[in-house]
């Protein structure tokens, strides 16, 4: 296990400042920055603003200061657009909201869409089979932003029960929407996968004797047929959270909810590139640590996978 | 024992003939795959689409570019659907023919799929059954790539890519190109690594054939059934994922469009009402997706050996 938890390791350090000097070489290579403005500036000028950020030196001096700042301090730098703020302040002005409707997303997701799956492949072929798989195929055709304004539409424009966006420190009604948008395309894929794994494991051969044996179903179901169901649904978390971190984009551009998503877009737009490598690199860890916070537990339940 | 001789000698009969005839694996899939009826009218609503995309501007009234000056300020009474006036769909915010717009992004949305779920199976496959098929440190190496690869959010990147170099449809489906082989890869590879023990590979191997030609005249067709259903499913992850882009206004360049841009520009507007600014794309785009989700789903079951 030691040994596995390490191995996992030595590719996750890799994989993360392979995406720190990716995103600084494109960012590096791009032409124009954000100083080159219709009004050229003075050269003393730019040459002023050149060397504070840094821009001055030598491409591999400012790479190599770069990761350094950012894998010992945490440290991402100014930001280019917002001269008195770094892109640390966007970060924590930002993130806590996505993790918020993140994480509400992803318990909903992963409670609704199990439960969904569990009770479809257990009464497959009822109508309650049937409402599942429909709820799952019309939720994955509609992904979040198409969710967003048609939930919009509905709840905000046409009944008027919800606010039409903001967080107001993230009070419950201006979590529902997004929290609703965010969560439904990946709880239906949750719903797809479990049902198709629990219906696989009830034909398996022990089931069949734990049933044989005289055991009641929702003992049969709980504790021998549960867990090899939720293996698949456990490697699928992995992206889903990914999904859902990214989804944060549509869920702040619909919703102004402030999440780090809008301000991803901004700087996008504004070419803003320590921010948007900021928000790149942040993500790009959270995804391999969630990645490796699935893989142990995958190899925790199930003791027979080595990798 | 035999009360009616002629009907069992008739059975007997047609499975003579059956044999004789023989049934290939795709011949099976394929009676199977019809038998499925939500994925054949899916197949013919997929025909449908393409042939809108393709055919569709024929009976456009307007080009997609053209500005209708006359109709500014008056959109919400004048630039309704009518066949009247031509616009069969109406009118966008811009006075531009919805209808020539729908038939345009519905062509570069289903390309960029096609085009995406392509690079998949070609980079894709050859990969994983490279690896597969060299085993050892290779397969080591080779896969390991993949898992770095696959841990990069890969939406940021591309992003990140579309505003440094600018956006283009070159870009977009160099992007979309990067992500889209690596679960491909890896679904190759699994498959090659069971296909690599049989009979006819060893054989292969024994009278001196080189590993190249073994990989793409053994084992990729072998392959071919597991990759095709997954690109029927990749298609539609494909086009979602353009349209996400196109929503964040860095997909296909004005005056182009893709489906996924014309959600985006109908959203604006519906609270004032133009209900139909996002409904047609939002039908062809759903209905395109749904499609591709059943067409996968009936290819899936008829090609999956487990139900043999």
């Amino acid at each position: 296990m030691l040994s596995f938890v390490v191995r996992r390791l030595a590719v996750a350090i890799p994989t993360l400042l392979i995406l720190v000097v990716l995103s600084f070489i494109l960012m590096y290579a791009a032409p124009g920055g954000p100083f080159n403005s219709e009004r050229p500036l003075p050269p003393e000028v730019l040459a002023n603003i050149e060397a504070k950020y840094g821009l001055d030196q030598p491409f591999w001096k400012q790479i190599l200061n770069y990761v350094v700042s950012v894998v010992t301090q945490f440290d991402f730098g100014p930001s280019f657009q917002y001269k008195d703020r770094s892109v640390n302040d966007i970060i924590a002005q930002g993130f806590p909201v996505t993790l918020t409707y993140g994480f509400w997303s992803f318990v909903v997701a992963v409670t609704v869409g199990v439960s969904l799956g569990i009770a479809a492949a257990i009464k497959q072929n009822t109508w309650i089979d049937y409402f599942a798989v429909g709820i799952s195929i019309g939720a994955q055709v509609l992904p979040n932003f198409v969710m967003a304004p048609i939930l919009l539409l509905i709840f905000t424009l046409w009944l008027g029960w919800l606010p039409g966006g903001g967080w107001n420190g993230g009070q419950w009604q201006f979590l529902i929407m997004p929290v609703i948008a965010l969560s439904t395309s990946y709880m239906a894929s949750i719903a797809r996968i479990t049902r198709s794994s629990m219906l696989e494991v009830l034909n398996t051969n022990f089931i069949r004797t734990a049933q044989a044996k005289g055991l009641p179903m929702r003992r049969v179901i709980w504790k021998h047929a549960m867990k090899p169901t939720i293996l698949p649904v456990l490697s699928y978390l992995g992206p889903a959270f990914v999904g859902m971190i990214t989804g944060s984009v549509i869920i702040d551009v619909f919703f102004s909810t402030g999440g780090i998503g809008q301000f991803f877009v901004n700087s996008a737009f504004n070419r803003d590139y320590s921010v948007i490598m900021g928000i790149t690199i942040l993500v790009g860890a959270l995804t391999i640590m969630f990645n490796l916070v699935v893989d142990i537990l995958y190899a925790w339940i199930d003791p027979k996978i080595r990798y | 024992m035999f009360p009616n001789r002629a009907a069992v000698e008739g059975v007997a009969d047609q499975m003579q003939l059956a044999e004789v005839k023989g049934r290939s694996l795709w011949a099976d899939a394929r009676t199977r795959f019809f038998r499925n009826r939500a994925a054949v009218v899916s197949l013919l609503m997929l025909a449908c689409v393409a042939a809108f995309a393709l055919f569709g501007g024929a009976f456009a009234q307007y080009e997609p570019d053209f500005v209708d000056f006359s109709l500014i300020g008056s959109n919400a009474y004048l630039g309704v659907p009518s066949i009247e006036t031509g616009h069969y769909f109406g009118t966008d915010s811009n006075g531009r023919d919805l209808f020539a717009r729908t038939v345009q992004g519905t062509g570069i949305s289903l390309m960029v799929g096609v085009v995406g779920a392509l690079v998949a199976v070609i980079v894709g496959t050859l990969y994983g059954a490279t690896a597969g098929y060299y085993g050892g440190r290779v397969d080591g190496i080779m896969m390991r790539i993949v898992d770095v690869l696959m841990s990069i959010p890969f939406m940021f990147v591309l992003i990140l890519m579309l505003v440094i170099f600018g956006r283009s449809i070159f870009m977009l489906f160099l992007g979309i190109g990067l992500i889209s082989w690596l679960d491909m890869a890896r679904i190759a590879r699994g498959q090659t690594l069971t296909i690599k023990n049989k009979e006819f590979v060893e054989v292969a191997v024994a009278t001196g054939v080189r590993p190249s030609k073994i990989i793409l005249r053994h084992i990729v067709p072998n392959l071919l059934g597991i990759v095709i259903v997954y690109a029927t499913l990749l298609v539609p992850n494909m086009i979602i994922f353009e349209s996400f882009i196109s929503f964040l206004g860095l997909g296909v360049q004005e005056p182009a469009t893709s489906l996924g841009a014309l959600i985006n520009e109908g959203s604006r507007t519906m609270q004032f009402g133009f209900m139909w600014q996002i409904s047609f794309p939002l039908f062809f785009f759903v209905v395109t997706i749904f499609a591709f989700f059943f067409v996968g789903d009936g290819l899936r079951d008829a090609l999956d050996p487990k139900d043999r």
